[in-house]
């Protein structure tokens, strides 16, 4: 009988390895979901995973839709870490969305070099002013901001559909429950001819690349980093517990809503009555499948993205339910969270002679402290 | 005045019932030290199979077993990550949503739409028939009654029984438990798996009585509401009960807002039940000893007999 047995030491393979693990899991039982379906597994297959990116066309549409996955999660990791858990992505994302657009309708009406960057600042600042909600509640009234900030995603989705179909509402759009369409001026430009990439997936990039610098070089990182490692620790070391929540949320809350800006003034170009098919709760999961760390997450959010556009093909060539995307992304963090038992355990086929005690180290806090 | 508030009384009632469910499954497994995130996963996927098992079968209660049977088998997954395999609760229940959201909407997709015969309201002799006190307490269908029944099985299992004192203390100090010999893993099992037939009857009550249809992701976020009402009932059954009902009041009054002449627009009168979420756990949390002195010491810890 196999038992398990704690290591050591957390296995560095492991953690490398178990996301490779998860994914290849997921994609065994897709294999078995789709023969049970009675679709050739096979064929099914090069419709989900090869056909997206056959054509130049399609890997844009992957780094399209990988934007937004990217900066969410890579907020989210860097509150993860400090062990502040903001779930409440979707509706940062989707106040970035009206605040960003909202500039656009006041102003945008003349054509103007600083309307988008200006555009993209106001999507930046709604997304901090979201979270700084459950910040604030959290810090003065001591209230959990899983509950708070994933309330705040349905009173955000509500706020956008009062402003479609009320306010503002494009006046010459037959009533449509949408704004009016956005000038070239307030749109990102594009990157290459022949598909929908725009310049927010090189921002992206650079926003990983800065949080890669955060986590990494700066003291503010480190702070948080100890801070959820280890808050007792922190504590000790003088570090302001308040001061990490504050800085955990409204960063993650800032790029939640430079991909909400993102996503109105690139591929839909107008506020509709939804901005996001939960792009904010798929990042939950390429945060944890790309290790909470900036490189992982841009592979994760390219893993995450091409679901995203499989299960749009299957959809239109297989009928099958759009819904396999999110039956997928569930799995995908199952299997990872399993297979993350390894990290800290190996299967021992026969009892030890003496049991290696755990030695509480700063490795072993870290392996336990990263979900 | 009664024929405008009988109505609003008995949809409150009506509304509130599926809350009670799922907040009480999951007091009894945060009784029990364990955080289960994955209420509206498991609620989705109770609706879909308490529909399914209740329109193929034309069995209310068959859906219902069966809801109740698919909400404990997704407990179990997570009972298996988090209580055998070591897992971060948050991390494992937030994955447990995620699947439920995805799993019930690739599931329901050949029952959007569908009619069913929704759960009758029962008719006893007399008393149903009273002017007031018969709309008001004996026309509800079964499930409301049920709701009822489970608050006090619930209160007396945790107070009254040897059990349900062994469970409390697995959540309040798992060492000292199991150094007394009590099953530690096997009890955080069963409370998990209580709380998820809860949630699955909770989530078929939604799809087969308060709107008999399938919609997907039609819990909309009564699972983290419920969530919610466990903290706000600082982990008492009484109280979940009490604040079931506020909530409910408040999807209520929505409805009858616009029919008072109050022209809110209304998305922001529905957005009522998850301001008043927000409130709620403020003026809870506010004082920290609150939540200190009622929360279950060992609430989202793992315990691990040789770690």
């Amino acid at each position: 009988m196999p038992r398990l047995e704690r290591r050591a030491e957390p296995s560095r393979l492991m953690q490398l390895g178990a996301p490779m693990l998860a994914a290849m899991l997921m994609l065994a039982t897709g294999f078995l979901i789709f023969t049970l379906l009675g679709k050739d597994p096979v064929a099914a297959f090069r419709v989900f995973f090869i056909k997206p990116l056959a054509t130049s066309y399609g890997l844009g549409e992957l780094l399209l839709k990988t934007t937004p996955l990217l900066l969410c999660a890579v907020g989210l990791a860097l509150a993860f870490r400090a062990n502040v858990w903001n779930i409440g992505a979707e509706g940062q994302l989707t106040i970035g969305a009206i605040t960003g657009a909202g500039v656009a309708l006041a102003f945008g009406d003349q054509p103007s070099a600083w309307i988008l960057p200006a555009m993209l600042l106001a999507g930046i600042a709604g997304g901090m002013l979201w979270a700084a909600i459950p910040a604030f509640l959290r810090t003065r009234f001591n209230t959990n901001e899983i509950l708070v900030s994933l309330m705040l995603v349905y009173i955000a989705q509500l706020l956008l559909a009062y402003l479609v179909h009320g306010p503002w509402r494009d006046p010459a759009g037959f009533n449509f429950p949408q704004s009016r369409t956005f000038n070239d001026w307030e749109l990102l430009p594009l990157l290459f001819e022949g598909a929908r990439t725009n310049v927010g997936f090189i921002l992206a990039l650079l926003v990983a690349l800065a949080a890669w610098f955060f986590v990494a070089r700066s003291h503010a990182g480190y702070r948080m980093q100890v801070a959820g490692l280890a808050p007792a620790a922190a504590a000790y070391a003088g570090f302001s517990e308040k001061r990490n929540i504050w800085l955990a949320l409204l960063l993650s809350g800032a790029t939640a809503g430079l991909a909400g800006i993102g996503e109105v003034a690139g591929p839909i170009g107008q506020l509709q009555p939804s901005v996001s098919p939960g792009y904010g709760f798929a990042a939950i999961i390429v945060a944890f499948v790309g290790r909470l760390h900036p490189a992982g997450i841009v592979l994760a959010s390219l893993l995450m993205s091409l679901l995203y556009l499989g299960g749009e093909q299957a959809q239109m060539e297989l009928a099958m339910p759009a819904a396999v995307t999110g039956l997928f992304q569930g799995l995908l963090l199952f299997y990872l969270l399993a297979a993350d038992l390894f990290v800290n355990f190996r299967l021992r086929w026969r009892r030890a002679a003496i049991a290696p005690k755990p030695i509480e180290t700063a490795a072993t806090i870290t392996a336990e402290a990263a979900p | 005045m009664t024929d405008v508030l009988i109505p609003i009384l008995v949809s409150t009632v009506i509304a509130a019932t599926p809350l009670i469910y799922a907040a009480l499954g999951e007091l009894v497994t945060e009784r029990a030290g364990v955080l289960n995130l994955g209420v509206e996963g498991m609620m989705l996927v109770g609706a879909i199979t308490g529909f399914a098992v209740g329109l193929s079968s034309g069995s209310l209660v068959l859906g219902y077993l069966a809801a109740a049977a698919a909400g404990v088998a997704m407990a179990l997954v997570f009972g298996l990550l988090t209580i055998t395999l070591q897992t971060n609760q948050v991390a494992t229940g937030l994955a447990l949503t995620l699947f439920g959201v995805g799993l019930s909407a690739f599931v329901g997709r050949p029952f959007a739409g569908q009619p069913i015969a929704g759960a009758p309201a029962v008719s006893i002799p007399l008393l149903s028939e009273l002017p007031v006190l018969g709309p008001l307490l004996f026309r509800y269908n079964l499930l409301v009654y049920g709701s009822l029944l489970l608050f006090f099985a619930v209160h007396w299992f945790l107070t009254r029984t040897h059990t349900g004192l062994k469970l409390r203390a697995i959540g309040e100090a798992p060492q000292v438990s199991h150094a007394l010999g009590h099953p530690v893993a096997r009890v955080r099992y069963a409370a998990t798996a209580f709380g998820g037939a809860c949630s699955g009857i909770a989530g078929a009550y939604l799809s087969t009585a308060l709107t008999p249809m399938w919609v997907e992701g039609m819990s909309a976020g009564r699972g983290w509401i419920a969530l919610a009402l466990v903290v706000f009932a600082t982990w008492k059954p009484l109280r979940v009960l009490l604040g079931a009902y506020l909530f409910g009041g408040m999807t209520v009054i929505q409805l009858y807002a616009q029919g008072f002449g109050l022209h809110i627009p209304s998305e922001f009168m529905s957005m009522l039940p998850y301001l008043a979420t927000i409130i709620v756990l403020v003026l809870i949390c506010r004082d920290p000893k609150t939540i200190l002195l009622n929360q279950p010491a060992a609430l989202g810890r793992s315990y691990h007999p040789d770690a």
